[in-house]
């Protein structure tokens, strides 16, 4: 058997080796890309990563000329400072407001002065001062977007089943289901009879995280989970409501455990409060690096094909782009499930309700 | 990226891999052994699963 399946194998290589040998040669004779193609194209990743002061649809390298709209800059710097993000000129120009000059540094905004000179400390990080940057970025456009989205969509929706007696009509019937699976799936079974008051925070966080990663995934080269201080904000919320709607048990459970000898209560209570902070901070990373390492994927599979410049390289970038196009839709969803399922069962921590002495 | 970091980088995705790996084999082996609790199973496996990857991801980062 294992003699047969090892000739197999041989066969199977010697057939296929000079297929290995030509592609090699071909992939010899063309260059793979010059080292400023490949730091163009870190950059252009490292760049769609950070949120941005503009929301750029498209630009064009020659010209310069960026097709967006400049959105609003809101400073706090002695005094509150308004102004239209066009006056960077995209970060090559200094912009003087009120006597003050302010310029963009890989998307953040410092002081400077007139000429625009960024001091550097040695770990080549700018030193300038940061002015308290209130602005309407980019990411806060998509969200201000998306929420209204929803607010149309499920207000509609609402109104519709008073209209038709119950029954979901339209588009309710894609979203039905879905509210129905996180009521049955995701809340109940996870928080108990309470389930009620943390509905409607379960599906807010469900449809928002997932409409987000839906626009990720569009040309429109949002990424708004993919930011660790949105994730932080959506994470801070489950923290929120866990602490303060949990009921004594909860509380008990991490400063005196019930069930185990008083000195493991001791040493238990430390480990059990820090707890109490890694389950939102995992809820935090989890959904951050998720989007951010499918986005960095996706990107540096498509710059592939700009460093190949041959049809191997291309077409293995359009295959590999669209199977991987397929997983983030997947991935899209399932971390959304992901994060209101763990919110869920982190609620239903908070609300246990009878001691289990037994154990 | 140094040498050190892309070894742990490394280390880091096999033992995670294993990890998720294991995990996904025997939700198989449980489904296939009751494929009425598949649903249960299923939501089981995928909190395991994201707890590994939590951890996964946080060490990525330390590395």
């Amino acid at each position: 058997m294992r003699r047969e399946f090892f000739e197999k194998i041989l066969v199977i290589v010697l057939v296929l080796s000079p297929f290995f040998t030509w592609a090699q040669h071909e992939l010899e004779g063309i260059s793979t890309g010059t080292e400023s193609q490949r730091e163009d194209i870190k950059a252009f990743i490292d760049h769609h990563l950070l949120d941005s002061h503009y929301f750029t649809f498209t630009e064009d390298e020659e010209t310069g000329t960026h097709y967006g709209i400049p959105l609003p800059v809101i400073l706090w710097d002695n005094g509150l400072k308004v102004f239209s993000a066009s006056k960077f000129h995209h970060g090559e120009e200094v912009a003087e407001v009120g006597g003050e000059y302010y310029t963009l540094y890989h998307n953040k905004i410092y002081k400077t002065d007139a000429e625009g000179t960024i001091t550097y400390d040695e770990d080549h990080h700018p030193s300038n001062a940061k002015p308290l940057d209130f602005s309407i970025t980019k990411n806060v456009v998509t969200m201000v977007l998306v929420s209204i989205l929803m607010f149309l969509l499920f207000g509609g929706l609402a109104k519709s089943y008073t209209k038709n007696g119950g029954m979901p009509k339209g588009v309710g019937r894609f979203f039905e289901p879905l509210v129905v699976f996180i009521r049955d799936d995701i809340a109940i079974p996870n928080i108990g009879k309470n389930y009620k008051k943390y509905m409607s925070f379960l599906l807010t966080i469900f449809f928002f995280i997932w409409f987000l990663n839906l626009l990720g995934m569009t040309p429109l080269g949002v990424n708004v989970t993919g930011n660790i201080a949105i994730t932080f904000a959506l994470a801070m919320l489950t923290f929120l409501i866990t602490t303060f709607t949990a009921n004594k048990n909860y509380w008990g459970h991490i400063f005196w455990m019930p069930g185990v000898p008083k000195l493991m209560r001791i040493v238990l209570a430390p480990i059990e409060v820090l707890g109490m902070f890694i389950k939102p901070f995992s809820l935090m990373i989890r959904l951050y690096a998720n989007m951010t390492a499918g986005h960095v994927v996706l990107m540096s599979i498509i710059g592939l094909m700009f460093l190949f410049k041959n049809w191997i390289g291309s077409s293995l970038s359009f295959g590999l782009a669209f199977a991987l196009s397929i997983l983030e839709l997947l991935v899209a969803a399932l971390q959304a499930y992901i994060f209101t399922m763990l919110s869920a069962l982190y609620f239903g921590m908070a609300n246990e309700e009878h001691h289990d002495e037994h154990h | 990226m140094e040498i050190p970091t892309i070894v742990g980088a490394g280390l880091i995705v096999i033992g995670a891999g294993l990890g998720i790996g294991r995990i996904g084999g025997q939700a198989m082996e449980a489904i296939a052994r009751q494929p009425e609790a598949s649903g249960k199973i299923q939501t089981a496996m995928l909190i395991a699963a994201a707890l590994i990857e939590g951890i996964g991801f946080a060490a990525l980062f330390a590395a």
